[in-house]
């Protein structure tokens, strides 16, 4: 730690920011009722503290002071403004007469703020990849050119999404709300899709040189806790879960060089025992609830998983009396194909064969990679080698992911030669 | 990080924004921490090109590019990320008759001594 009391400042002054920023953010969207405004007071409120903090010392409660700072610096602003643009001048006296109650910041309120800035940023009216992006920039606090990154994408036309949803908030004039108990399951539905979509953007990149981008999954998993402590729905509470046992296992699931390593011949040793605990213990707190639903119930199938020394070892029947439970609560054919997998495991791999044939036979999941190669598996381990090999083939048309693409290879050589 | 907003804009049209709100908005980013540089610049009129070309220095008249937009003025901006960024530039008065270029700027020197 420096001595020099100017630096010990701008310390403390960061530590708040990183502390405190998105709910100070949250609570000045409501107050303010628009993001760019909010934005720029929550920046003006912070440039104050670094101004007035060294000379008047830390406030007792910081946040609360950053909100009356920030909401009395924008209305500052918006007289400024007024001078060259006159329709700003009803904006300035309508927010100053509101009474500042809402600078007021007990747990419950701020809790509440960051509740409506979660479902804003989520509101069905946005498209998904611009719900991602302002979800990751407002409630998490990643900049532009961070989520960029992490998706790939060219930083302006991520900071065009963004500049466009909030445009759409402000035009359709979204609310700035919890959504009423009626709504509230379809809206936290669109929340936890959001929320697993950055984490499998980041647990297995759809796209791209490496596996998994630890940084974009640790995001959705600090998302997720923030949503359980805020509202612990049992699916919120279900999708920690799933995303901390899918975590567990992040080192095991690929060698030093960056290869793929399949479930059943993972190193179990290398699971993260603490991450594993405190799943099963989310996994069990959602289904006593007995209000769970998909994703409880794929945690439920991860902790079996946690929990078996080795594959061989593996609660089979529960785990494709979950994969039923499952399919009535959200038929998808993806969950019939793990379905199928598990039925290989627990009957045979002829079993499961007959599944996945019936499966691709409809049409579904033929231009899936993974049902191909699941396919292919259950061939090579029936010593049908021709036909893993075409199964193997089609994945490796199908699939866009370079560890992928290796290990697919890597299981083609093991077929042996067509001839 | 650091942000480069370079006003362009048709210099007739540029006149009709008047010098004292950009001077008050230029104010308010000064106020904020925000801005660490601004200028606005004469005329293109009074802009010499130079070159050096095997040790010769040539000189012309007027800006490198001909075109009907011409750089007006700049602001050196501090903002947490791209989009703050495009949110201040939005706000330069200028914009609504002209454009702002907005462009992070590359980190060279600490890029040099993290190299050693």
């Amino acid at each position: 730690m420096s001595e020099d009391p100017a630096d010990r400042m701008r310390a403390t002054v960061e530590a708040v920011y990183r502390a405190e920023s998105r709910r100070v953010l949250a609570t000045l969207i409501r107050l303010l009722g628009d993001f760019d405004l909010a934005e720029e007071a929550l920046h003006d409120a912070f440039a104050t503290a670094v101004e007035r903090w060294p000379r008047d010392g830390v406030p007792a409660n910081p946040r609360g002071w950053l909100v009356s700072a920030g909401r009395f610096k924008a209305i500052d602003g918006l007289r400024r403004r007024a001078r060259f643009d006159a329709s700003l001048v009803q904006l300035a006296e309508r927010l100053d007469a509101e009474t500042g109650d809402g600078a007021v910041s007990d747990e419950e309120g701020v809790a509440d703020d960051q509740l409506r800035l979660i479902f804003t940023c989520c509101h069905p009216a946005l498209p998904p990849d611009a719900q991602i992006a302002l979800t990751l920039r407002e409630v998490c606090g990643l900049t532009t050119e961070e989520i960029a990154r992490a998706f790939l994408t060219q930083a302006p036309t991520l900071a065009q999404r963004v500049v466009r949803a909030k445009a759409k908030i402000r035009d359709a004039r979204i609310p700035y709300e919890v959504p009423t108990r009626a709504d509230l399951p379809g809206r936290l539905d669109a929340v936890l899709r959001v929320i697993y979509l950055v984490f499998n953007e980041g647990y297995s990149a759809s796209s791209g040189p490496s596996l998994t981008r630890h940084d974009v999954s640790g995001e959705a998993i600090r998302l997720g806790r923030l949503l359980v402590g805020l509202l612990p729905d049992p699916e919120a509470v279900g999708l920690l879960a799933l995303m901390l046992l899918h975590e567990s296992r992040r080192t095991a699931r690929s060698s030093t060089a960056g290869e793929l390593i399949l479930l059943d011949e993972q190193d179990r040793a290398l699971w993260n025992r603490e991450l594993v605990s405190e799943g099963a213990a989310l996994v069990e707190r959602a289904l006593l609830s007995r209000r769970f639903g998909p994703y409880a119930l794929q945690a439920a199938i991860a902790a079996v998983h946690a929990e078996a020394e080795s594959a061989a070892a593996t609660d089979w029947a529960q785990i494709v009396a979950l994969y039923d439970v499952l399919l009535r609560a959200d038929p998808s054919p993806v969950v019939e194909l793990n379905r199928a997998v598990a039925v290989a495991m627990r009957d045979g791999p002829e079993a499961g064969l007959t599944l996945i044939d019936a499966i691709l036979a409809r049409g579904d999941l033929t231009e899936y990679h993974l049902a191909h190669s699941a396919r292919a598996d259950l061939c090579r381990r029936l010593g049908r080698t021709a036909q893993a090999r075409a199964s193997y083939e089609r994945a490796l048309r199908l699939t866009r992911q370079e560890p992928e693409r290796r290990f697919l290879e890597r299981r083609l050589e093991s077929c042996g030669d067509p001839s | 990080m650091k942000y480069l907003c370079l006003v362009y804009g048709d210099e007739h049209e540029l006149h009709s924004v008047p010098d004292r709100e950009c001077l008050a908005y230029d104010e308010a980013l000064r106020l904020g921490g925000r801005c660490l540089a601004s200028e606005a610049l004469e005329s293109s009129r009074t802009a010499a090109t130079v070159r050096m070309r095997n040790g010769k220095t040539s000189v012309t008249d007027g800006p490198f590019a001909e075109s009907k937009e011409q750089l007006a003025g700049f602001y050196l901006i501090e903002a947490r990320d791209l989009n703050e960024a495009i949110q201040v530039a939005s706000r330069i008065p200028p914009a609504r008759v002209g454009s702002v270029e907005v462009r992070p700027i590359r980190p060279i020197r600490e890029l040099a001594k993290q190299a050693g």
